[in-house]
């Protein structure tokens, strides 16, 4: 018995999504009185031992090199040697990229039951059953795994990284790795920028802006309070913003703690994206946007003439002025 | 060329979202049904404009669903695409609409098959997924291009703060998300030939769910908003400091 988690990394590095992760799997551990062992696929740059600080007592390793680009064929079937390997009976995700590509495909090989963008932790009171968002964000199901194997994908930014004393034991795992089918050419990273799906903060930008010119007042803000940036969909559309900043019921769902929507109207498509985020913050210069019922914090005024004021007060608080 | 498009029924992204019997079910009264946003957008609009760069390519639709689906079936085949099949069931979980797909695919001998990147109603993102691991075939999820040169797929995917390129041999699953394509409206044409396109219904080969919904809630309501003048907008970064210990 014990609670396998996947420990995902990215050019070596342990991502923030796994921390959560682990973090939640060595909680159900402590539920179902077993331990936490995680499994990390592919070279990395971090020592593996310090892990255990996150709660896992143990790690498995697959040092291959063929594992150092991802591929959900390849990926999934080393997890399922590191779920023989640790007798697991529960497998946590981060519900990220790699886990959204992973968590189904081990589900259907070992017919283990997924609920997949978890919230909270599982009740065992009566079973096994994960609480995750459903429409969009805008309600919840509880899910009953009846499988005797169970898998979680955890949402980001849903659980909080917990770290107490402790290093964990690493083990090297065998397994043959078939060169995947998925051949990686080219990666291509947007430097210098924070990843919305792992950021605390977000400033987001809408049509109120008028256009790409003015985005300056967001990225500003954005840079001072080291956030990352999103829009709204006619703002992807129009091309004034990357695809990959759209957020809401058709881009991404995201749950920071802070978003700072500026003029955004709050349409019932957007809301259905960031209504997760645990502060909202809503500049609009009109007082019946729809936004505001959503909000923790507004202002009715115009984004140009409040937003520079805005960001020098935020560069006072950051010690930046 | 033979693709295959996974077509899910949505409640329209305005719909109430409310539950009855206990808040055990969806309370469907009133609910406006709609293709799922990333299968019709991106998927099946992609799968189309492969299909008229190649003419010969077969395109077909699937739906795991009960008769009240084929509206929205037909309002799909009105975009484009040969002809549907149907799955006649009820949806039980993730694992059990996979695995009826997975049927179809197989016996119909796709070389692609294109999923939304998640439902906007269940927004289990697992389908895909599911349906390449029953099928053995390579995956590729959160995809936000997609070019084919001869059987080779060349596909741009999501990664954390940008994107990897990626080269694959089909047969291939790929579940698609914005940027794959843009949104189309269907034309008269279309809205005319789809009623005459083939629909077949097959009936579902016995698979077990794997999950099963115990109950639904609603978030907690917001307090209500401060609000903090226009004039004293230094009051927001305060409150967000100090107050809400956010920045
Ligand atoms: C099926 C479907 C799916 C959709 N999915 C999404 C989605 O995923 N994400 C999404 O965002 N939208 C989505 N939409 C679109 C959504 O309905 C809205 O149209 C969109 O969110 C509006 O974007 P906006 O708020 O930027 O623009 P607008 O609605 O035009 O709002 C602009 C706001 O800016 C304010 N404003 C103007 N000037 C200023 C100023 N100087 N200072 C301050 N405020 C100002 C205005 O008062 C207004 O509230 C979807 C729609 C459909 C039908």
């Amino acid at each position: 018995m014990s609670v396998l988690i996947f420990i995902d990394q990215a050019e070596g590095h342990i991502k923030k999504a796994a921390l959560e992760a682990m973090s939640y799997g060595a909680k159900v551990a402590a539920q179902l009185g077993t331990t936490a062992e995680g499994i990390v696929l592919g070279s990395v740059k971090e020592d593996l031992a310090a892990l255990g600080k996150y709660g896992v007592k143990k790690i498995h390793h697959v040092n291959n090199a063929a594992l150092d680009h991802f591929d959900a064929q390849t990926y999934t079937h080393a997890i399922a040697e590191a779920v023989k390997a640790s007798g697991a009976d529960v497998v946590i995700f981060s519900n990220n990229v790699d886990g959204k590509a992973i968590a189904p495909r081990l589900s259907a090989q070992l017919k283990a039951g997924l609920v997949s963008g978890a919230v909270a932790l599982p009740d065992t009171s009566n079973g096994f059953v994960v609480k995750k968002t459903v429409f969009s964000g805008k309600a919840f199901a509880n899910i009953a795994i009846s499988t005797p194997l169970k898998i979680v994908a955890l949402n980001p930014n849903s659980y909080k990284v917990e770290t107490a004393d402790g290093t964990a034991e690493v083990a090297a795992l065998n397994v043959t790795v078939e060169t995947p089918k998925v051949k990686v050419t080219a990666v291509n990273k947007v430097t210098g920028e924070i990843p919305l799906s792992e950021a605390e903060i977000v400033v987001s930008g809408g049509r109120g802006l008028k256009g790409p010119e003015n985005w300056g007042m967001i990225t500003d803000l954005a840079h001072v309070l080291g956030a990352a940036t999103a829009c709204s969909r006619p703002v992807a559309d129009a091309h004034w913003r990357p695809h990959h900043e759209h957020v809401g019921q058709t881009g991404l769902a995201i749950a920071p703690n802070l978003y700072i929507a500026v003029g955004i109207s709050g349409a019932i498509q957007h809301l259905a994206g960031v209504n997760r985020s645990k502060v909202i913050v809503v500049i609009n210069k009109d007082p019946e946007a729809p936004f505001f019922k959503a909000a923790d914090y507004g202002i009715v005024g115009d984004a140009f003439e409040v937003m520079p004021k805005i960001i020098a007060a935020a560069k006072k608080v950051k010690g930046m002025a | 060329m033979k693709i295959l498009v996974c077509i899910s029924k949505t409640p329209d992204t305005t719909a109430k979202i409310a539950f009855t019997d206990n808040n055990t079910k969806f309370a469907q009264d009133g609910v406006q049904w709609i293709i799922n946003p990333y299968d019709e957008w991106y998927a099946l609009v992609r799968a189309i404009e492969l299909k008229e760069k190649d003419p010969s390519t077969v395109l077909h639709l699937v739906n795991v669903g009960t008769a009240d689906a084929d509206a929205v079936i037909r309002k799909a085949l009105a975009l484009g695409g040969d002809e549907a099949i149907r799955v006649n069931a009820d949806s039980h979980d993730s694992f059990y609409i996979a695995s009826q797909i997975a049927e179809v695919a197989r016996s119909g001998g796709y070389d692609l098959v294109f999923t939304g990147r998640e439902t906007i109603d269940y927004n289990g993102s697992s389908i895909g997924g599911m349906v390449a691991e029953l099928l053995g075939l390579p995956y590729v999820s959160l995809a936000s291009k997609f070019d084919l040169n001869g059987t080779t797929a060349t596909i741009t995917r999501e990664i954390e703060g940008g994107e990897e390129i990626c080269e694959v041999a089909l047969p291939v699953v790929v579940s698609c998300q914005k940027g794959m394509a843009e949104q189309r409206i269907p034309n008269m044409k279309g809205i005319m030939g789809a009623r005459t396109k083939p629909l077949k219904v097959v009936e579902p080969t016995a698979v077990d769910a794997l999950t099963s919904i115990v109950s639904f809630e609603l978030p907690p309501a917001k307090a209500g908003v401060k609000l903090v003048s226009a004039d004293n907008p230094e009051e927001l970064v305060r409150l967000l400091h100090e107050e809400a210990k956010a920045i």
